[in-house]
């Protein structure tokens, strides 16, 4: 214990803090909270996937709310068969059954535009990833079957043996764990030799393709990996909201996704959930004061980019110089 | 024998400025030939070309009898062609270890290996620490490359080309913004390197060149006016009177 970082011990108290009180609320009739926790936590497993190619890849995604939404339809469209009957080949409310199409089609959804984003860089990159995810926004808006832009309610959540999705405090569990999960993924990753390319690239691609690596291939890699994973999120979030829309895929979503980031400080371990905490914490809070809450926290956000390096890490980090 | 590198008719233009004109050029196992030319010459664009990093418009490159004019730059790597860049190329953001690391992971077989962390591999660690020994720069190993010097910077590329472990080493003015004691340990240094390692050198310090290269070629507006043996060059009325001046 004595040599760990300031980082890191604000990663555990942040962990801690995030495993004890949204539990303790729930205990203590404050269903509330433990709604925004999960809320939270989910998100934060979102923005830990953009943050792989984002933070450490410098692959600036404005399209990552997409594979939210796919991974959210993969609970929605075969509960709502089940429910209403058509299309039985996957009318289903089998959750492992959801998750495994969750995680197919996003990765599959990765891979193709992935593979046709990654071929150009810099803000051609940001607009190729806003078009596709608008693409798929613009899809599900036309879906009739599935009420197109009113969205579609889930009857019944992903059904699994020993765990009850329909308990907030099961949910929750199933959600921290993920999290928890997904930070350990992504600080193997960015640590092994895979990792080690992928920041080369982002820092020196042309000095990487001299020594002999073809970075498009290291990059699509990690691309697939990071939209599998938020395509997982979206798997937790439609069950944990019940109710998807292809608003969840709209760009602005994407631009939240980038904020929490950003806000909490890219390739960093801990900043995408000090990210998606801030945001959700003060969305919450800024809101119960005025319907104008984005004035104050677009201020907030603009202040920090400016005035400090590397989001609320780097002020974290930078007091302890 | 074939040699280790050959060009044959390499052309290039970009717009109406012609880079490379119809060079025909090649490079034997063990030698340094070095290029030297006025500034604008085309050296780089040259260098780009045999790296990969540029398309030739006309013209192959063949290394050790196989085209190679179509392979893509990291392929090419993988053949065993490294160079160092005129202007420093690091990834600066990283440990300057975790550089030449670099180097040593891309030819120790493929880099989808996502569990052990990078760091703790001992042969690539030992190995890469090796290379920055080589050229005096151990005791900066954990230090952040940006926060090394000109100088320094310049040694890291020399370290990364040697830990790359290439047959053929294009150094591409390798002794760029040296001061005199810098420029002269590095001579030194490719001195003792000279067999071990084929080398394309292009170069702006006369000295250097003329103690280092086998062979000298000199390239003048994209095209080489006169290849041979120093004293041969030092001689050549053309290249006097383009490049050295008359006297």
């Amino acid at each position: 214990m004595k040599n760990m970082t300031k980082t890191s011990w604000a990663t555990l108290i942040c962990m801690v803090v995030l495993a004890v009180f949204p539990p303790y609320f729930l205990l203590h009739g404050q269903a509330f909270y433990m709604d925004l926790a999960t809320r939270l936590v989910i998100l934060g497993i979102a923005a830990v996937s953009l943050n792989l190619i984002l933070g450490y890849g410098g692959m600036v995604s404005f399209g990552h709310a997409a594979f939210i939404g796919l991974g959210a339809y993969a609970v929605g469209i075969p509960s709502h068969h089940a429910t209403w009957g058509g299309f039985d080949l996957i009318a289903s409310y089998n959750g492992l059954f959801q998750l495994a199409l969750a995680i197919v089609i996003a990765a599959v959804f990765a891979l193709i535009t992935g593979a046709i984003s990654l071929r150009t860089k810099g803000v051609y990159f940001i607009m190729i990833t806003m078009a596709f995810s608008q693409m798929a926004f613009f899809l599900f808006q036309s879906l009739d079957v599935y009420n197109g832009d009113d969205g579609l309610t889930i009857d019944v959540r992903s059904e699994f043996p020993f765990i009850n999705l329909d308990s907030p405090m099961q949910l929750y569990g199933l959600s921290y764990g993920s999290l928890v999960a997904a930070m350990l993924l992504v600080k193997t990753i960015v640590n092994s030799r895979f990792g080690m390319v992928l920041q080369g690239a982002k820092d020196n691609n042309e000095r990487m393709v001299t020594l002999g690596y073809n970075t498009y291939f290291y990059r699509l890699t990690a691309y697939v990996i990071s939209g599998t994973m938020c395509g997982y999120a979206g798997f937790l979030l439609g069950n944990f909201t019940t109710f998807i829309s292809p608003d969840m895929m709209h760009w602005t979503r994407s631009g939240e996704l980038m904020f929490m980031v950003i806000l909490g400080g890219a390739s960093t371990a801990l900043g995408p959930i000090l990210g998606s905490s801030v945001f959700i914490l003060m969305e919450e809070i800024l809101s119960s004061f005025t319907i104008f809450w984005h004035l104050p926290f677009g201020l907030m956000l603009i202040g920090l980019v400016l005035f400090v390096r590397g989001g609320l890490m780097g002020l974290l980090k930078g007091k302890g110089k | 024998m074939t040699p280790l590198l050959e060009i044959n008719g390499l052309k290039k233009s970009f717009g109406g400025v012609i880079a490379t004109d119809d060079v025909h050029l090649d490079v034997i196992k063990g030698e340094i030939h070095a290029i030297i030319g006025p500034n604008g010459a085309g050296k780089t664009t040259l260098v780009s070309q045999l790296s990969g990093a540029l398309k030739p418009d006309a013209g192959t490159v063949l290394l050790n009898g196989s085209d190679i004019t179509d392979k893509p730059a990291y392929a090419r790597a993988k053949l065993g062609i490294t160079r160092s860049f005129q202007i420093t190329s690091l990834v600066m953001g990283m440990s300057v270890l975790d550089n030449v690391a670099l180097a040593v992971q891309a030819r120790d077989g493929h880099s989808y290996r996502f569990l052990k962390p990078a760091r703790k591999i001992a042969h690539i660690r030992e190995e890469a620490m090796l290379n920055l020994a080589k050229v005096g720069l151990a005791k900066r190993a954990h230090d952040l490359t940006s926060e090394l010097s000109h100088g320094e910077h310049r040694q890291i590329e020399i370290a990364i080309a040697l830990a790359s472990n290439a047959e053929l080493m294009l150094l591409d003015e390798p002794m760029a913004g040296l001061g005199p004691n810098e420029s002269a340990s590095l001579v030194a240094f490719l001195k003792e390197l000279k067999g071990q390692r084929s080398i394309l050198l292009i170069e702006h310090d006369m000295d250097a060149v003329f103690a280092l290269a086998d062979r000298i070629s000199v390239l003048v507006y994209g095209r080489i006016i006169a290849t041979g043996l120093p004293d041969e060059i030092r001689s050549n009325d053309a290249v006097r009177h383009a490049y050295l001046g008359e006297e």
